[in-house]
């Protein structure tokens, strides 16, 4: 049984980004990071997950969960909604109450009705994140989501996913560039190459120095 | 040159006191500034008017505009007269308004709208609104209703363009967050669209408040009976220069308050912005 399943992905694009082929199975509650360089189609294959890749056009198969949840690089508030209002941005009624307890779990008890202006770059996120955790997703997709976040916030990030993709337990598909992102956070690391799935390795138990000479290897970089 | 010569150029420099730079940038503003310019030309206006070099008949002096516009209030011709131009002009900016929102979002929201209302809008843009008078008079005769409907013409076009060109911007990032949301048509409207297009709405909206004033002068010199411009027109035909400097003085007012009174709305409505003039 699995959470996601997909079989021989195409997409084609008229500007960047081709999925040539793709197979992956994601079981629920795996924490998978998807890695690639620059146009290896990472970004693609969410944005055809979360259903946003109107512009593509392809075949395949894919079967996902009901529920889902995006966290894209950009925290991607609505800079007219306050905080607590973007939590719940769409969210049927009953699940209202679990909003503030939300943001909690993110850190910012106190801030609903903050703008999301007055927040720094890290706490936006943080926002995102409370807004993707609070739909209780069974499936979460994050591209890149730490991308634009500087270093020492990043890893704040990062702990605060892991904690709360432990409690939560979402299969979860983060799209990174960052290997290092990708072993402290991933149960499994998945890698595409030119759209098509070029490596699929376990971390757990795994040395992580010689994991990352290995996937630095199969990115070309050394 | 003797030995020590060396040892003496080897010396640091003797230090300088620090040395304050002339300021190049233009200095802190202040807060009434703006009224400088304003307060120049009223006294100006005043000296020449009080010495006599101004003829009152070319035009009188500022404090006469106060004087004739206390006269003209307690004779109640000021009050009547500006109620029905600000009914005329309110309601011309309401239709003109109701109608650029409406047809705003029906082109910009839909692509045949788009294809259908823009194209319309952009060719009839090119038409001064004082051409299409003749044939105003012509469809809604010389009445209130042509009044009305030149003021909402007027109007209408800031307020369309203006909200038109903000749905059109609105970022195709949200409309993503939008669909992974799951939020449906409405929701989507209520919550992206209208936030979104609001700050170019109100915009237009000043914008139109601004030509429903100056097309309101046109229409009242024509064939009016009531109004500020009947008031200035008549004063004209019996050269009470007074009179038509007090009209000239509401119209003023007027503009500057419907601005004012947008400004101060776009200040309520739009506390989430942070902008540099605020």
């Amino acid at each position: 049984m699995s959470a996601v399943r997909i079989r021989d992905l195409k997409r084609t694009f008229t500007l960047k980004g081709v999925l040539n082929g793709v197979d992956l199975d994601i079981a629920p509650g795996e924490f998978v990071a998807l890695l690639g360089r620059s146009g290896s189609g990472k970004s693609t294959l969410l944005r055809a997950l979360a259903g946003i890749d109107h512009e593509a056009e392809g075949t395949g198969e894919i079967a996902l969960p009901p529920r889902i949840a995006v966290i894209f690089q950009d925290a991607r508030l609505l800079p007219w909604l306050r905080v607590l209002d973007n939590v719940t941005l769409g969210l049927p009624r009953q699940a209202l109450p679990r909003a503030a307890q939300a943001l909690e779990e993110v850190g910012l008890a106190g801030r609903e009705r903050s703008w999301p202006h007055q927040l720094s770059g890290g706490e936006q996120q943080r926002v995102a994140l409370a807004r993707a955790l609070v739909r209780e997703p069974a499936l979460l997709l994050a591209d890149e989501p730490f991308g634009a976040l500087d270093a020492l916030t990043r890893i704040q990030m990062h702990d605060l996913l892991r904690r709360l993709s432990e409690r939560h337990r979402p299969a979860v598909l983060l799209v990174t560039h960052d290997i290092d992102e990708a072993i402290a956070l991933a149960d499994r690391i998945v890698m595409l190459d030119d759209g098509r799935l070029a490596a699929d390795i376990k971390v757990a138990g795994a040395k992580s120095t010689a994991l990352r000479t290995t996937l630095l290897a199969k990115l070309g970089v050394a | 040159m003797n030995a020590h010569s060396g040892e003496i150029s080897a010396a640091p420099p003797p230090l300088a006191p620090a040395r304050q730079r002339t300021p190049l940038g233009p200095g802190t503003p202040s807060r009434h500034g703006h009224l400088l310019g304003p307060g120049l030309l009223l006294l100006y206006w005043g000296v020449l008017s009080a010495t006599g070099w101004l003829d009152p008949r070319t035009l009188p002096a500022p404090w006469t505009a106060i004087t004739t516009g206390a006269e003209l209030v307690r004779e109640g011709r000021l009050q009547a007269n500006l109620a029905v131009s600000a009914a005329r002009a309110a309601s011309g900016l309401l239709v003109g308004g109701f109608a650029g929102v409406l047809l705003a979002f029906l082109s910009g929201l839909s692509l045949l709208g788009g294809y259908v209302i823009d194209g319309v809008v952009q060719l009839k843009r090119g038409i001064p609104i004082l051409a299409i008078i003749p044939f105003m008079v012509l469809w809604f005769g010389i009445g209130e209703p042509m009044k009305v409907a030149v003021i909402a013409v007027a109007a209408f076009f800031p307020i369309y363009i203006q909200t038109h060109s903000a749905l059109r911007a609105i970022d195709l990032r949200y409309v993503e967050l939008a669909e992974t949301l799951g939020l449906g048509r409405w929701q989507f409207l209520r919550t992206v669209v209208i936030p979104g297009a609001l700050p170019g709405f109100l915009l237009g909206l000043r914008f139109g408040a601004t030509a429903a004033w100056l097309a309101l002068v046109v229409v009242e010199q024509l064939n009016a009976t009531s109004g500020i411009g009947y008031m200035v027109t008549l004063a004209r035909n019996y050269a009470q220069t007074d009179v038509m400097l007090v009209g000239l003085v509401v119209y003023a007012l007027l503009g500057f308050g419907t601005d004012g009174a947008i400004r101060w709305a776009e200040k309520r409505l739009l506390t989430w912005r942070r902008t540099l003039g605020r």
